[in-house]
């Protein structure tokens, strides 16, 4: 297999507060490969965002980041943060949850496409603007060369999710990152951006990252799947062979609290209690409090370490490493 | 097919004060130190109010032709004026007036601003756009110019002073209201309790009312600033508490023009001045921080104008 | 845009028309005899006579009132109940002095509290944040008129450097014009400063952790871009409201300083009008001041659908 374009390792971050040290992200392993598509899956809270971000040096003011981070080979965690700035926009691509406050306001779609141009490739207004058009052409967005100049609210939510999507794509990065980037849509838009995602990235090569909560779209799109808890890896596959075999009973719940055809709505099941808050995560599985199966004693006051389970299928958790307790349960 | 919703943490509105909720408040105002700060000052300023002819070491229109101008000293810690009279009696009595001004003028304008903007959300519509009108014109004149009309128009002396200052920091209240109300009255409880047939007056008593506190504690508490701030711009100007009675703004007043040979005359009645009004400015702040974070109106940008 | 701007007026102009009925009322809420206050114990019967013919007393009060729109309507104020003279005259050869002052005073706090909110903001929590914080909250506790006196006491009796109070045209001697602006304006201009600062802080803050922000810094802008391109253009639009606001309040606002400094402005006008009972004076001058506060916030309010793309489909 090629290079990855962009990999993680042991990437961990922690806040420190008075009281005590809040482990957010805590040492995450995964890669993702030219045109491929990674999902990484997670509740809110399990560090999924927290990851991406402090990895290309957007972590909120007061994080602590460890680990390293390869961007094309080179490491992005020893950059200056003005040379890891100059990777994103240029090599790194953004798109965010809400199409409705993503955007600037007061300033005209165009500009804020062609922005990225100009500062990295140090494009003039003109060719800014027509490249602006361009790529505006190129999301799906009728007669670009009218609403090059209009203004967001003059938009659909799909339409600006499109303008974000043209904004990352502006400078053609090797990896886009989707954070959540159709949980504020319509089901249809929703249905029509992955299209339009899926569509580019056959088209440029692109390595996507696709941050989501939602298995839904994991399936349709990804090609490997990381789920994160509380800070960690606690699982992470081929997508087909964790659809069809998951190995965390964290997995397993998410995977059956799916809505699938022909079962109704309230017989879906929930995982009962909340995830654990970063300053307060337990000594032992970080899931135990809430694992269905809490098939070994360990559980409660060790941690499992990830292992593989197939070929390139890694798990987190005891529960696998006793195959009694897996049939006793599953019968 | 979700687990969780990703905004989650972004969902809910902002918690509004119930009586369970004072020792969180307080707890919160202990553990900022300007508030606490604040809170003394307010402390010093209800016990110079209530006690202040008791403490002062003169009486206040005790005249020492003798002892005329005379500096800060043992004896007379913020000096003598120029009729011998005790600087330091004079700003300590004057307290328990403008804490009163303060108040007074607070209270009328809280009771009609409130009802005004109460009804105007309440009912929306024409009501609504007919009161509130009247509180755009209101708002119209800048408000030591309008306090000073009325003075003009009234005749001047404290129960005008008081008037005046209220109906000016009206509008204030009657907006603060109405936009908390119209966002209250979305609310499901209040259909609910519509939906079951209570009166208006016992919805809006029952319900809305207890939901909107959080917002108008914290107007209080800077209207109560700029009340003062006002009352001694009107007693500076000859229009507020009448001599002899002292009064913080008309010590200035006649300090004015000693400034170059008695600065005392006109330094301490206008720290008097500024440390009550920064006390109520910092607290109201300090509750605005607990009670009701995202609150920043523009009228705020109006008060001291 | 049209719609907005007409929807706009209307509703200024049933404001105003408000305005004139209060400053209207406020002759007839004088107690007594207005014109007999105003003359005092003793007077000429025909002056009398001719100032309640003038001011229309005798008539029903909606005939009144509808008068006293209409006059003003034509720039007629009515007369002096002191000197005889037209209000118009009067208020409008005070007007000059006190925008002066506003004027100069808003600069001042524009030049102070621009840099010193937006540093403030976007080094939230260092030391400068700190100064800001506690300037911005001094400043709009401090009695202006105390500054003033302070301000007196320091620069008059201790240092020497400038006049305590008075006026000089520009035209006859701009050294002493400024001298004479300098004081006042600054005293007025701190506290407008203080308020602005506090309110520029919040703005940015608010700005700065808007979404589009993080969008800005995913596209790898520099800091500085980030800041003046996204953050600044959003956070300041509602500042010129602000600004505007305040310079418009500070036309009637600044009673008290004019006072203090005896500047010969709208304030000190009021001022003695209310001493001498010259009702019809304190009219104009409150009704001009309000009139000129309503002019600001239209404009503003064009001026801001200007700025901002979004109010023109409102």
């Amino acid at each position: 297999m090629s290079e990855p374009v962009l990999a993680l390792e042991g990437l961990t971050v922690t806040f420190g507060s008075a009281r005590g040290t809040a482990r957010v992200v805590d040492g995450v392993d995964w890669a993702v490969h030219p045109g491929q598509t990674l999902a990484v899956v997670g509740e809110s809270g399990s560090g999924k965002s927290m990851t991406v971000l402090s990895a290309t040096g957007l972590a909120p003011r007061g994080a602590k980041v460890t680990g390293t981070v390869r961007l094309l080979g080179e490491e992005l965690t020893a950059m200056s943060d003005a040379d890891r700035r100059r990777a994103r926009g240029r090599h790194i691509g953004f798109v965010y949850q809400d199409p409705m406050t993503s955007l600037n306001p007061v300033m005209t779609v165009g500009r804020q496409v062609s922005e990225a141009c100009e500062e990295h490739l140090g494009m003039s207004k003109q060719e800014g603007r027509k490249r602006a058009v361009e790529l505006l052409g190129l999301v799906g967005i009728p007669s670009p060369e009218e609403r090059v100049d209009n203004y967001p609210h003059q938009f659909s939510g799909g339409m600006r999710q499109r303008v974000v999507i043209a904004m990352a794509l502006a400078n053609e990065p090797e990896v886009l990152i989707a954070d959540e980037a159709t949980t504020a849509l319509d089901v249809t838009t929703q249905a029509q951006i992955l299209e339009l995602v899926a569509g580019l990235q056959e088209r440029l090569g692109t390595a996507v990252v696709w941050i989501t909560h939602d298995l839904g779209v994991v399936a349709g799109i990804a090609d490997r799947v990381v789920v994160m808890y509380g800070g960690r890896i606690i699982e992470q596959g081929k997508v087909d062979d964790l659809f069809a075999d998951p190995a965390h009973p964290y997995t397993q719940a998410l995977l059956a609290a799916r809505p699938q055809p022909g079962v109704r709505a309230d017989r879906l099941l929930t995982i009962a209690g909340t995830p654990p808050l970063p300053t307060e995560l337990p000594p032992g599985c970080a899931f135990w409090p809430r694992c269905p199966v809490r098939g070994d004693a360990r559980c409660e006051h060790e941690e499992p370490p990830l292992v593989e389970v197939a070929p390139g299928h890694e798990v987190r958790s005891f529960y696998r490493a006793d195959p009694a307790v897996t049939e006793e349960r599953s019968a | 097919m979700s687990v969780t919703e990703p905004n989650a943490e972004h969902a809910g509105p902002a918690p509004t004060p119930h009586v369970s909720e004072r020792g969180r408040v307080w707890a919160a105002l202990r553990r900022n130190k300007p508030a606490l700060a604040g809170l003394f000052i307010l402390a010093v300023l209800v016990v110079a109010g209530a006690l202040g002819p008791l403490l002062a070491p003169y009486g206040i229109n005790e005249v020492d032709a003798d002892h005329l101008f005379q500096g800060p000293s043992r004896d007379h810690p913020f000096g003598t004026d120029d009729a011998g009279r005790d600087v330091f009696s004079r700003v300590l009595v004057a307290a328990r007036v403008s804490l009163l001004v303060g108040l007074v003028s607070v209270g009328i304008a809280l009771l009609v601003g409130v009802t005004i903007g109460l009804v105007a959300g309440y009912y929306r519509g024409v009501v609504d756009n007919v009161l509130m009108r009247c509180m755009d014109v209101l708002f119209a004149f800048p408000v030591l110019l309008l306090a000073v009309a009325i003075v003009a128009v009234l005749g001047r002396g404290l129960v005008t002073a008081m008037v005046a200052i209220g109906v000016v920091y009206t509008p204030i209240f009657a907006r603060v209201t109405r936009a908390s109300v119209l966002s209250v009255r979305e609310q499901v409880f209040v259909t609910a309790a519509v939906s079951t047939g209570a009166s208006d007056w016992r919805i809006m008593r029952r319900h809305v009312l207890p939901n909107i506190a959080a917002p108008l504690i914290v107007q209080t508490s800077l209207s109560l600033a700029f009340a003062i701030l006002s009352e001694a711009a009107l007693s500076f100007l000859g229009l507020g508490i009448q001599p002899p009675q002292p009064s913080w703004g008309r010590m200035l007043y006649d300090g004015r023009g000693y400034v170059q040979d008695a600065w005392w005359m006109g330094l301490f009645p206008g720290l008097a001045i500024f440390l009550v009004v920064l006390a109520f400015n910092i607290v109201g702040d300090a509750l605005r921080d607990v009670l009701d974070p995202r609150q920043l109106t523009k009228d705020e940008a109006r008060r001291t104008a | 845009m049209g719609r907005f701007l007409v929807r706009r007026l209307a509703q200024s102009a049933v404001v105003l028309l408000g305005v004139t009925l209060v400053v209207f009322l406020l002759l007839q809420l004088v107690p007594g005899d207005p014109v007999r206050v105003a003359l005092g114990t003793r007077f000429e019967q025909d002056t009398y006579d001719a100032l309640r013919e003038r001011a229309g007393l005798d008539r029903p009060l909606p005939v009144q009132y509808l008068s006293y729109v209409g006059n003003a309507l034509t720039g007629d104020l009515g007369v002096s109940f002191r000197s005889g003279d037209p209000v118009t005259g009067i208020v409008l050869e005070r007007l000059p002095a006190t925008l002066t002052l506003a004027f100069f005073a808003v600069l001042f706090a524009l030049l102070v509290s621009f840099p010193l909110g937006i540093l403030s903001a976007v080094k939230n929590g260092s030391v400068l944040d700190h100064v800001a914080r506690v300037f911005s909250q001094f400043g709009v506790s401090v009695p202006d008129f105390w500054m003033g006196i302070l301000a007196i006491i320091l620069f008059t009796g201790v240092l020497g450097w400038l006049p305590p109070s008075g006026y000089t045209p520009l035209g006859e001697d701009p050294v002493d014009w400024f001298k004479h602006l300098v004081l006042p304006s600054v005293t007025v201009g701190l506290v407008t400063a203080a308020i602005l600062t506090r309110f520029i802080r919040s703005s940015v803050l608010e700005a700065m952790s808007e979404d589009y922000v993080r969008t800005a810094e995913g596209k790898g802008l520099s800091p500085r871009r980030v800041v003046t391109r996204h953050v600044l253009r959003n956070a300041l639009i509602p500042v010129v409201t602000v600004a505007a606001v305040q310079l418009a309040s500070l036309l009637g606002g600044v009673i008290v300083i004019e006072v203090l400094f005896a500047w010969p402005g709208l304030g000190q006008l009021t001022f003695d009008a209310v001493r001498a009972r010259d009702y019809p004076v304190l009219q104009g001058a409150v009704l001009l001041v309000a009139a000129l506060f309503l002019l600001t916030n239209l404009l503003v309010d064009l001026l801001y659908a200007k700025l901002d793309p979004r109010i023109s489909v409102r």
